[in-house]
């Protein structure tokens, strides 16, 4: 297999059969560059869809206070409900297993000004704990923490395009804002992959909004993330007796569908899964389908390279070649074009892949990959089955007499 | 140097077989330099083709230089070609995208010499055959006689104890096919045993000894004088 001999006779015979090896190249290269680039788009395909669906936290519990609808215990229907700070102090007492996170939140719009700029942009007020709820990703400073809730502190976590907005180049942190007519201090800026509304947003601690709204202690909304572990059915167990627990609390009407609103992630969560692995199976599919026309393809221009050569084989076997060393070369020569060949295509894949990449996002395509591992799989399994496909036909070329193959024309 | 005795050879067509070679007897020294003659349809292009183990007889023994030939596979048949048999065919048979040097040194390639004694001794049979100066070039650039002379340099490049020519001047014209008889009366005189194939009366006259075939058995088997082919030129 390593003797320099044997190479130089068959670099020879590959520079000097320039079609047929462009062929049969060409075939490899083409079936793993179009595999590459179809496996990257699905897969582009796949992370927008990601991004539209699975921006926030999935395992998240979204809590509104209603009206209600029936008369119960004595009170009135058509009840304005309130969620206080201390719902958020009872569910962290009562659901301990259940709860990750949880973090009220209260928004508002505000007219905020920064020297000369200004501009209207919503603020949340929320605890430290809504960072992982809406998936925030700090760009610099910090998030909110406890201590900005408990002395009320007048801080703000600004959004990119916020901080574009009002600060230009300037460094926002330490500066500070005004924001519906108090002073903030940005402590923060932060990126959120849900799009350009998220990143103009600010948020605060909804103590500080509470005291700014005459020292109510009313929260608009509740937002509870639990373990993932729980799972779907975990999850609308929580959910259900979260509701139970509420409507007790503030002496609800159990059939009443209204009063209190609860939205679960986790049902939009299944769906969009079993979306993604539809998607999933169309990628895998089509890289299957690619795959296997190359395969084909490979076939195909080996059974026609030996057809070729059978004449010259025939010649070879005449002045003492064994059948041994027929196959020997053959293999040897398929296996080495189809290697370097796919190689180069599996590099002119990824490279096309990586320059397309940034020009497709307006088709929903974001940045589409092909992971290594898939790739050079590929690349083998097509060589593979070059090297089967050009052995059949090789062992038969090399087991026919010599005289059969010099009469071929 | 060769002996074979009632060797039988048939071919199935279809149903039918053909019975092509009937039960041949001979032998040959040494030296030798045998026409083989016959009409088309005679059996004498079988018999070189067994005589060269590219084809296998149905029956009777075959000895080449006191080795018996049979129960032949693939693989020691090639071992045997490359050791004991050098071929010269009426179409030539260069690999047509090799030069003249590396077909006259494929042999010597399958026989493991390494290149660069190959190449020697490659270059000293196109030498001798007088195409030294031609070595680099492919067989399309060169005329009929010369890939014959290419393609002789190449049968003689392994030393075979025998060479095997099927109608080398078949597809020649007659100066030509004089000039290549004359080289193969040279290779003779060097003591190399030769049996070439033919149905020209004037090729077959060059050689030192005749068998005649006709539907699959010897008819003649003589010993001639030898017409020197340089008489013709």
């Amino acid at each position: 297999m390593f003797s320099r001999d044997r190479w130089s006779e068959i670099f020879e015979t590959i520079s000097k059969n320039k079609l047929r090896t462009f062929l049969s190249g060409f075939t490899v290269a083409l079936g793993i560059f179009i595999f590459i680039i179809l496996f990257g788009l699905g897969n582009g395909l796949k992370n927008t869809f990601q991004e539209f669906f699975l921006d926030d936290a999935s395992n998240a519990i979204f809590l509104y206070p209603g009206r209600t609808s029936m008369p119960f215990k004595g009170f009135k229907a058509n009840r304005r409900i309130e969620f206080k700070n201390d719902d958020l102090e009872d569910i962290k007492q009562n659901f301990t297993l259940f709860t990750e996170y949880i973090t009220p939140r209260i928004s508002r719009s505000a007219l905020t000004k920064y020297k000369n700029e200004s501009n209207t942009y919503s603020t949340r007020a929320v605890a430290p704990g809504h960072q992982f709820v809406e998936k925030t990703i700090i760009m610099k400073g910090r998030y909110l923490n406890q201590t900005d809730i408990d002395e009320r502190r007048k801080s703000a976590v600004i959004g990119r395009l916020v901080a574009k907005d009002l600060f230009k180049d300037e460094d926002p942190i330490g500066k500070y804002i005004d924001v519906g007519s108090s002073a903030f201090k940005v402590i923060g800026v932060f990126q959120d992959e849900g799009g350009d509304n998220e990143e103009r947003n600010i948020y605060i601690p909804y103590t500080t909004r509470q005291l700014l709204e005459k020292s109510t202690d009313r929260v608009d909304q509740i937002v509870v993330t639990f373990p993932k572990e729980l799972g779907h059915a975990g999850a609308v167990a929580f959910e259900t007796s979260l509701k139970k627990y509420f409507k007790d609390k503030k002496s609800i009407d159990p059939r009443d569908p209204n009063g209190i609103y609860i939205q679960n992630l986790t049902d939009d969560l299944k769906r969009s899964q079993q979306f993604a692995v539809v998607l999933q199976l169309i990628v895998s599919i089509v890289g299957l389908g690619t795959l296997i026309a190359g395969i084909i393809g490979i076939s195909n221009i080996m059974v026609f390279v030996v057809k070729e050569r059978t004449k010259e084989l025939g010649i070879r076997k005449a002045i003492g070649a064994t059948p041994k060393s027929v196959i020997q070369m053959i293999l040897q020569e398929s296996i080495f074009i189809t290697t370097l060949s796919g190689y180069l295509g599996l590099f002119l894949g990824i490279v096309v892949l990586k320059n397309i990449g940034l020009r497709l996002e307006d088709y929903f395509i974001k940045n589409p990959f092909i992971d290594m591992g898939t790739a050079i799989a590929a690349t083998v399994i097509l060589i593979v089955f070059g090297a089967i496909a050009g052995y059949i036909p090789a062992k038969r070329a090399a087991r026919i007499k010599p005289i059969v193959a010099l009469r071929d024309e | 140097m060769i002996s074979i005795k009632d060797l039988h050879k048939s071919y199935s067509i279809g149903n039918s077989s053909l019975h092509v070679l009937k039960g041949i007897n001979f032998e040959v020294e040494k030296g030798e330099l045998v026409a083989i003659m016959g009409s088309s349809g005679s059996g004498k292009s079988t018999l070189l083709n067994i005589l060269g183990m590219l084809d296998v007889a149905d029956e009777g023994d075959y000895i080449l230089d006191q080795v018996p030939i049979k129960n032949l596979n693939e693989t020691k048949a090639a071992k045997y070609r490359n050791q004991f048999l050098g071929f010269v065919f009426q179409s030539f048979n260069l690999i047509n995208y090799k030069t003249a040097l590396e077909n006259v040194s494929l042999p010597l390639y399958y026989q493991g010499i390494k290149r660069k004694e190959r190449q020697e001794i490659a270059m000293d049979y196109l030498d001798k055959v007088g195409l030294k100066e031609w070595s680099t070039h492919l067989p399309s650039e060169l005329s009929g006689g010369q890939k014959q002379r290419v393609a002789i340099a190449r049968a003689l490049a392994s030393k075979p104890k025998v060479l095997l020519a099927d109608e080398p001047t078949g597809a020649l014209d007659s100066t030509t096919s004089y000039e290549v008889m004359d080289l193969i009366q040279k290779i003779n005189e060097e003591g190399n045993t030769i049996l070439v194939v033919t149905h020209e009366e004037d090729i077959a006259q060059m050689c030192k000894r005749i068998v005649r075939l006709k539907d699959g058995v010897i008819i003649e088997d003589k010993k001639i004088n030898q017409v020197l082919a340089t008489s013709h030129v």
